[in-house]
């Protein structure tokens, strides 16, 4: 089977079988980032622009990575130093880039839905790197490869997710792949931070109390609360949430014997995730950055060839 | 319909192998520095089979590895049918060592070159040479093998498979037309 979409936006538009062809990819390509050299020819002579509106390192640096091990030309834009700044719309920034000739546009923006209205008006393929509260389904496919590679199946896996759910667009990647590869996903997190109706996606179940996600759980995904954002307005106090929605060494207990800990990154220590925990053997986070780059490899291989899907 | 006619049988690819292998260890003079590299998928179960015979006459079992081409190719423009993506698994260096690439069917050559290309970004072997099972002709490359088993002049629209039983051996070779 191949990879017909010409671009990546959301996980929600993947089938089962296009979730486990981008993942066998990318556990394929993880091999050339073992090497001495790793770098292959496949996307020689291909441009990718990196087109970030809003700030990251981790998202940022993998797709150039990637970009760059097979072969690509990458650039990188952020709209910081960009015309952006000087007004542009996002339209026109599109058309200036097309003139330029890139194969594939990376792109990290704040509004949810900018990608789609990209992808509409350009030819070059585009990936999603982000959108506002939407997605982000390179984060989604790295964190399953990662589970997957440690229990060899992502069918009838029991995974807890907890913390911000309504503006995760991390969890909303992660909720739309994983149930449609038939993990059973148990959602926690104040009151505020909890989208009404999310259990109509399917396997998904909301729990009222953070021990009883984690319970038995083979995998406890933490999201980071964005003390930037919404932590200053949804939520009474930082040390409230760190007690009764943060992850420690006695919460884990609660959780399988092998089950793994997760977290999408930057981390606030002390908040969402007890500095102990994040350093543990069971704490899955660095193979999560690892596995970002190979899956980041599959997505620029597999769109590159892809067609657009009427 | 497909007209299928064997062009080799169980016993035939078993004897032609066989041959080859006495052929490597002539041109070798032994199994000093030898490693043995299989083409993903058809190459790889041919490759260990050679093993096997070397391992039967020297009595020394020679390392035996994969390669996938697929980030090699030189066909990704337009195609949306990839093909899947396999490992490339050398648990040995190649650096310095007689490599005997093998495949299954010789045919463009394009599928060599890409092999070449992907073996020689994991270290500088001091020589490559070629075993395939099947030389079929059409090459749009410069490239030849140094070992065949069976070579068979076959017209473009024709097609070759090496068929496998269950246990990754090769069972027979049939031209499709």
């Amino acid at each position: 089977m191949g990879f017909r979409h010409k671009d990546i936006i959301a996980l929600k538009d993947l089938t089962r079988e296009e979730i486990t062809l981008l993942l066998d990819t990318a556990d394929s390509l993880s091999e050339i980032n073992q090497r001495d050299i790793k770098k292959v020819p496949t996307l020689r002579g291909k441009t990718v622009i990196n087109l970030f509106y809003e700030a990251s390192t981790r998202t940022r640096t993998s797709f150039e990575i990637a970009a760059k091990r097979l072969s690509a030309d990458a650039v990188n834009i952020t709209a910081s130093t960009s015309s952006v700044v000087k007004g542009e719309t996002l339209s026109d920034t599109a058309n200036n880039l097309l003139a330029m000739k890139p194969d594939i546009i990376v792109m990290r923006h704040a509004v949810s839905g900018a990608h789609e209205y990209l992808a509409k008006r350009v030819s070059c393929s585009v990936i999603n790197a982000g959108d506002g509260a939407h997605e982000h389904p390179s984060q989604g496919l790295l964190d399953m490869l990662t589970m997957r590679q440690k229990f060899g199946r992502l069918d009838g896996l029991k995974v807890a997710i907890v913390g911000d759910i309504t503006h995760s667009r991390v969890a909303r990647s992660d909720i739309y792949g994983l149930t449609t590869m038939g993990s059973h996903v148990f959602l926690a997190g104040p009151p505020t931070m909890m989208p009404v109706g999310i259990e109509r996606l399917g396997n998904v179940t909301v729990c009222k109390d953070m021990r009883e996600a984690v319970d038995q759980a083979d995998v406890v995904m933490m999201l980071r609360i964005q003390l930037e954002r919404q932590g200053k307005t949804l939520l009474p106090s930082m040390r409230e949430y760190s007690r009764y929605f943060g992850l420690n060494p006695e919460v884990l207990t609660l959780a399988k014997k092998n089950a793994i800990v997760m977290h999408p990154g930057p981390i606030n220590r002390g908040v969402e995730l007890a500095s102990s925990v994040a350093d543990c053997d069971q704490s899955a986070i660095l193979t999560q950055v690892e596995n970002g780059v190979a899956v980041r490899m599959a997505m620029l291989y597999h769109v590159c060839g892809g067609e657009p899907v009427e | 319909m497909a007209d299928n006619t064997v062009i080799l049988d169980g016993s035939g690819v078993k004897r032609a192998l066989t041959r080859i292998a006495h052929e490597v260890l002539e041109k070798n003079k032994g199994v000093e520095g030898l490693v043995l590299v299989g083409i993903r998928t058809g190459g790889v179960f041919l490759a260990q089979e050679l093993a096997e015979r070397l391992a039967e006459i020297e009595g020394v079992e020679v390392p035996c590895g994969a390669v996938d081409i697929t980030m090699y190719r030189d066909d990704i423009k337009g195609h949306a049918e990839h093909l899947p993506v396999g490992k490339t698994e050398l648990p040995f260096s190649i650096q310095g060592k007689k490599v005997v690439l093998v495949d299954d069917v010789l045919f463009t050559g394009r599928t060599i070159r890409a092999a070449l290309d992907a073996l020689i970004d994991q270290g500088r072997p001091s020589c490559i040479q070629l075993a395939v099972l099947v030389d079929r002709g059409h090459r749009d490359l410069p490239i030849r093998a140094d070992f065949v088993g069976r070579n068979v002049p076959t017209s473009r629209s024709e097609n070759i498979v090496v068929a496998f039983d269950a246990g990754n051996k090769p069972t027979e070779v049939i031209l499709q037309k």
